[in-house]
């Protein structure tokens, strides 16, 4: 009931998140909902905050869970999920009152909580879990790519991105326009097959995923299973005997 | 204007608000990692707090807890005016009063043991930064009952490094993230380096040209993005590190070369089973160690500049009997019983895995050399045109040192990395100056002298090298409270604070009359045995007196501690003080240069309370203790802990902070006081940091030019190079007085351990509550760990963290609990020898089958931390602690040691071996034990709208 960008947006604006080195460390979580409780969809609302059942507003949770392959190898897969900015979002287009909205200028995906009715349509339609209604206040909130720091002129250049993305420990975040072939994020995306998420729900997300890399074993390739041994024997004192009059430190 | 009622209002946003009036750089204290922070400000509130992108140690990230800094700063249980007890210890009735009475008080309770014997103080400083003031202030009061947390912490760590490498692991030493090949990351709750390891991960895995080696029992946090996750069981990593280095001997895959020049393997030992002298170095004329130089057929002072050294070979000296160190080193590592083989099975991992490590090991090692282009000298004027690294970088924890063989563990490690000669190399592990220092560094523990006011004279806390630097008394007991450097933990270099609660309520060896004590939980996390630590604070004699007479206590917040003390003396939180960390004291130095850093006020004070360091030198200036007060009794340091940073003088020329030194700010390291120090580090983000030259970044313990700059700066006293005590004469000095030689001999409950566990050579054991219970009875390893985002972090009861973690579950591996009859969600009794405890699980693959885990210090105590009575925390979360005994079973002497490292007496908080059978269905839903509320503060809030007065910008 919401209408898109009638022509696609130039730039497309989100994230790049590397599975292959996130910890799970919930410093990402943390930090964003440490500037947005006073951003642009201030506050972001806890509920019995010293009491049972904490909830509150977050619009980025990661999620540590283990999976298994084929052979039954398990792993552990930490997974930091927040709004993807589909090109296609559903929860716009759900949304009755307009105010679920994308932007034109970069592909953001807002919600205008002036207008929002608190009808949680966009919420049911959003396939990936990734909007938190404020029930104090009645309103819808969501990532907001952080549009009150990336383009802000009061914050040095260097800060200019989302919070999650300048916070991240590990380096495992990254920001920038995925419409850009040329950018560091797309490139980043083509060198290492990042991947869109649940890509049959046809919503187009905007962010991207990066798998974990295969494991490091070019080391066990290139050298032999075991070392071999100078000496068989089921003592020390041949090895020792010979080395008695080795010079072995050269 | 045309007005269309259908059409979608475009929203106005503003793009560039105001985020702040002021932006105040300092330093993190949400965990122990010492990160920059910039805290934007406004309408007196915190805005925002990010990473310092500027600052050395997390260059602009911040974890979890950093982020959260604005929901420690807003916590309900802040303490707000200093509290004397009136109820019963434990009641939690207290009546608050003024700072004069609290500090008139503390001073007559303090005075007057001074007065009588200022050994009656027992000083135990918790979660202190500030240790190179409070041990000081220790010592000018005269107590040698002094130490921090270090103790139930990672004492392990420090000792294994500093009696074996000059350095150690975290603190002392980084991992070369940028340059390694192969890293290995040893031991369970990883994260005490909180954001350089994440840094240095993110970039190692980015690089793509590095294997990175978990061995974990358990598969969270860092395990979960290695190459390579390896589940050993609990307390076994010694032995596996043993089966490595049985491989790299027996394929002679050995840097002798590095092992000649820097450690003391081809140090010769003297050979005289049952003699004075057996096991000691055979010396030369001025006391130096000597060498058997292969060329020129006779022993040659290991100092000289050039030798060709035998590392094998029994060979007379005089009329001695010797053999290189090397040789004992291998013959003990490369016997059978270290085989792969005969270890995997204790260790829970295949024998083919372990060959294949030690291969990759060496490989990494030896064919995959990371040269630098730089030339530099040794210590013996050697000119080296390169510098070569062997790229095995090892980083190790809490799970190493928690164990009551963790001692000789840590110092196995540390073997394995001058074997394969990789200390301080590119791509290996770094020392961070002011590190290496001497093996060990000089100072030595105080005895007590009973002298009343009378301060002690040297540090509560030292290094001891043999019998006669422990602090024991004639009949050789114990004279320290926690039983420290005695002969039944005589490297305990960190105290025992663990044990001070028990032995001042048991009077033995003596009784105190004050305990003073910051920042440490110790009625309830922070002890072992909770139960039974409860009943030591509130002991009565028969006359109704407590046994542990006072109890003043500092904090900032109301934890499970509060109720059990008499004085309380509230603390500021980090944002409202200024701080020191210091390199006198734990510095947060990177490998390649030295840094140092301060904490400054960034919010008002809104409550009556104090800086603990600011009110412990009032303290020290009403007492009139030497250094805090000028010739006529007046403080000396009348503006607090600030003016202390800037005009205290250690030794002339050095103070707690090294930056902009001089009258003029120009000197760093040695120089007189500068009053502008203090604005110097705010103008640089609050912290000083001073690259060194490549050519002394790496070999730093043998580099001549790093030697004669680290003297320079005042850390080291002399520029000698610093030779890995692989093999250490040390312990065995130790050791030979257990076999009966020597003036101090120890008692004959202690005789026995003192010979089996100060081993001159790296030992494994079974961790001893394994061995003392029925491993059939009680067939699991059981661990605590905390997770990232409340790791080290003092009160997880913060808001946002909170919403993250409120309760624990214990991990269980599927295959076990399938074998139990337990399934995902089902409450358990987790029974030890000590008690049992009642939590709910969580079924996991990633978890070694013969242990189980949980996350630490979630379970809270009702009534402390300011949350509801029905907060999670109380109700579901569950510690282990109430089923870690904090004694071991008596020996055979009928002595009860503490659950302590027999070496170091550090607290083994993993040797815990339990059984878990599922609770009846009436059990589920609530943990045990749950004890009565304590009487703290409660908070009423209902919804928390932070920074809803914060949008936007001003109007």
């Amino acid at each position: 009931m919401t209408s898109l960008p009638k022509t696609a947006p130039k730039k497309k604006l989100g994230l790049v998140i590397d599975l292959d080195i996130c910890v799970g460390c919930h410093a990402c979580a943390v930090n964003c909902k440490e500037w947005n409780t006073s951003g642009k969809s201030a506050p972001l609302t806890d509920l019995n905050p010293h009491g049972k059942d904490p909830d509150g507003v977050w619009f980025n949770r990661i999620h540590t869970y283990e999976t298994m392959n084929d052979t039954g190898e398990s792993r552990t897969v930490h997974f930091p999920r927040s709004c993807l900015h589909c090109d296609d979002a559903p929860c716009v287009t759900v949304c009755p009152t307009g105010a679920s909205y994308k932007r034109e200028e970069d592909g953001i995906v807002l919600v205008n909580e002036d207008i929002c009715i608190g009808c949680k349509l966009c919420s049911w339609a959003c396939p990936y879990g990734a909007r938190g209604y404020d029930e104090t206040e009645g309103v819808m909130k969501k990532c907001t790519l952080c549009v009150d720091k990336i383009y802000n002129k009061n914050l040095p250049e260097e800060s200019r991105v989302p919070a999650c993305v300048s916070t991240c420990p590990t380096g495992a975040r990254h920001f920038g326009d995925l419409n850009d072939p040329g950018s560091d994020v797309s490139k980043l995306v083509a060198a290492r097959e990042g991947y869109a998420l649940m890509p049959e729900q046809d919503t187009k997300p905007v962010n991207r995923y990066l798998p974990p890399r295969p494991k490091q074993m070019q080391t066990v390739d290139q050298t032999p299973r075991a070392l071999i041994h100078e000496d068989t024997s089921s003592d020390a004192a041949p090895l020792l005997a010979r080395w008695v009059d080795k010079i072995l430190s050269v | 204007m045309d007005f269309n009622p259908f059409a979608t209002v475009k929203e106005e946003i503003d793009l560039s608000p105001q985020i702040s009036d002021e932006v105040k750089t300092s330093t993190c204290y949400m965990c122990a990692c010492r990160c920059g922070i910039k805290v934007h400000m406004k309408d007196g509130k915190i805005r925002y707090i990010e990473g310092n992108p500027d600052h050395p140690v997390n260059k602009g990230v911040l974890c979890a807890k950093g982020s959260s800094g604005i929901m420690h700063q807003n916590a309900p249980a802040k303490l707000t005016k200093p509290l004397l007890r009136v109820g019963e210890r434990g009641s939690g009735e207290f009546k608050e009063i003024e700072w004069d009475e609290a500090l008139e008080l503390a001073t007559n309770w303090l005075g007057e043991t001074r007065a009588k014997d200022p050994g009656k103080l027992a000083f135990f400083t918790g979660r202190d930064q500030s240790q190179s003031l409070t041990g000081w202030w220790a010592s000018a009061y005269g107590t040698h009952n002094f130490a921090a947390h270090g103790g139930f912490c990672s004492v392990n760590m420090a000792a294994g490094g500093l009696y074996t490498i000059g350095g150690a692991f975290w603190e002392f030493g980084d991992p070369d993230f940028d340059r390694t090949k192969y890293f290995m990351m040893l031991g369970v709750a990883d994260d005490h380096d909180s954001n350089p390891i994440k840094i240095g991960l993110g970039k190692m895995k980015t690089r793509g040209d590095c294997k990175f080696v978990a061995v974990n029992p358990s598969r969270n946090g860092y395990g979960a993005i290695a190459d390579e996750w390896v589940g050993i069981r609990p307390g076994t990593d010694g032995l596996f590190i043993f089966a490595i280095i049985h491989e790299l001997l027996r394929a002679e895959k050995i840097d002798f070369a590095s092992l000649a020049r820097y450690s003391n393997s081809p140090w010769l030992v003297i050979q005289n089973p049952g003699g004075a002298d057996d096991g000691l170095f055979v010396r030369g004329k001025k006391g130096e160690p000597l060498v058997w130089d292969l060329k020129k057929k006779k022993a040659v002072s290991a100092h000289s500049k050039n030798f060709t050294p035998a590392f094998a070979g029994k060979r007379k000296v005089g009329r001695k009997t010797v053999v290189p160190a090397f040789e004992l080193l291998a013959s003990r590592y490369m016997a059978a019983e270290y085989a792969p083989d005969a270890v995997a099975e204790t260790c829970g991992i295949g024998a083919d895995t372990i060959r294949r490590i030690a291969a990759e090991l060496a490989h990494a090692a030896f064919a995959e050399e990371v040269v630098i282009d730089q030339a530099w000298t040794d210590a013996w004027g050697r000119k080296h045109d390169k510098m070569i690294g062997r790229p095995v970088a090892i980083h190790a924890m809490r799970g190493i040192s928690a164990h009551t063989n963790g001692f000789h563990t840590c110092r196995a490690i540390h073997m394995l990395q001058a074997l394969l000669g990789s200390i301080d190399t590119p791509g290996g592990w770094r020392y961070k100056p002011p590190f290496p220092k001497p093996i060990p560094p000089g100072d030595k523990p105080t005895p007590p002298h009973y002298k009343p006011n009378t301060p002690l004279g040297g540090p509560s806390n030292g290094f001891p090298t043999s019998p006669d630097d422990l602090v024991v008394g004639a009949d050789g007991a114990p004279l320290r409270i926690d039983k420290a450097f005695s002969w039944e933990y005589p490297l305990a270099l960190h105290g025992m604070m663990h044990m001070v609660l028990r032995n001042a309520a048991e009077k033995d060896p003596y009784a105190i009359d004050v305990l003073f004590m910051f920042m440490a939980n110790m009625a309830w996390n922070s002890s072992m045995n909770i139960g039974e630590t409860l009943g030591f604070f509130t002991a009565k004699n028969a006359d109704g007196t407590y046994k542990i007479p006072k109890i003043i206590y500092s904090d900032a917040f109301y934890s499970e501690t509060v109720p059990y003390c008499d004085l309380i003396l509230p603390d500021t939180t980090y944002l409202e003080r200024y701080d020191c960390l210091s390199v006198l004291d734990r510095p947060f130095s990177a490998a390649h240069g030295v840094a140092d850093g301060i904490r400054q006020p960034v919010v008002p004070l809104d409550r009556d309370v104090r800086a603990f360091q600011t009110v412990l030198l009032d303290l020290g200036a009403k007492l009139g203790l030497p250094g805090m007060v000028n010739g006529d009794r007046s403080p000396k340091f009348p503006g607090g802990y600030p003016d202390y940073l800037v005009n205290h003088e250690r030794k002339p020329g050095i103070g707690p902070l090294a930056g902009w030194r001089g009258k003029d700010g120009d000197k760093s390291g040695i120089g007189e006081p500068n009053p502008n120090q203090l604005d110097k580090y705010i103008e640089n983000g609050c912290f000083w940091s001073e690259e060194m030259p490549l050519d002394i970044q790496f070999f730093k313990h043998a580099n001549q030019a790093y030697l004669d700059y680290a003297k320079k700066m005042g850390w080291i006293g002399a520029a000698k190079p610093v030779v890995f005590q692989l093999y250490s004469e040390d312990l065995q000095k130790f050791r030979l007085a257990a076999q009966g030689h020597g003036e101090r001999q120890p008692p004959e409950k202690d005789r026995e351990r003192i010979e089996t566990y100060f081993d001159p050579l790296p030992i494994w054991y079974k961790p001893f509550e394994e061995r003392d219970v029925d491993a059939d009875e009680y067939p699991l390893h059981a661990l605590s760990q905390r997770p990232m985002h409340m790791y080290h972090s003092w009160g997880s009861q913060n808001t946002w963290l909170r919403q993250i973690t409120n309760v624990n579950k214990l991990h269980i591996h599927k295959d076990m609990a399938m074998s139990l009859g337990i399934i995902d969600d089902d409450w358990v009794w987790i029974e030890g020898r000590h008690g049992r405890v009642k939590g709910q699980v969580k079924l996991i693959k990633g978890v070694n089958k013969n242990t189980v885990w949980t996350w630490n210090a979630v379970g809270k105590r009702k009534g402390a931390w300011g949350l509801k009575h029905d907060s999670p925390e109380f109700n579901k979360g569950f510690l282990l602690n109430h089923i870690i005994s904090d004694v071991l079973k008596p020996n055979k002497h009928g002595h009860e040691f503490s659950n302590s490292d027999p070496v170091t007496g550090q607290a083994a908080w993993y040797d815990l071996r339990v059984k878990i059978s599922k609770c009846a269905p009436e059990e589920f839903g609530t943990t045990y034990p749950i004890y009565d509320a304590v009487k703290g503060p409660v908070s009423d809030m209902e919804v928390s709208r932070y920074g809803a007065d914060l949008k936007g910008s001003k109007t």
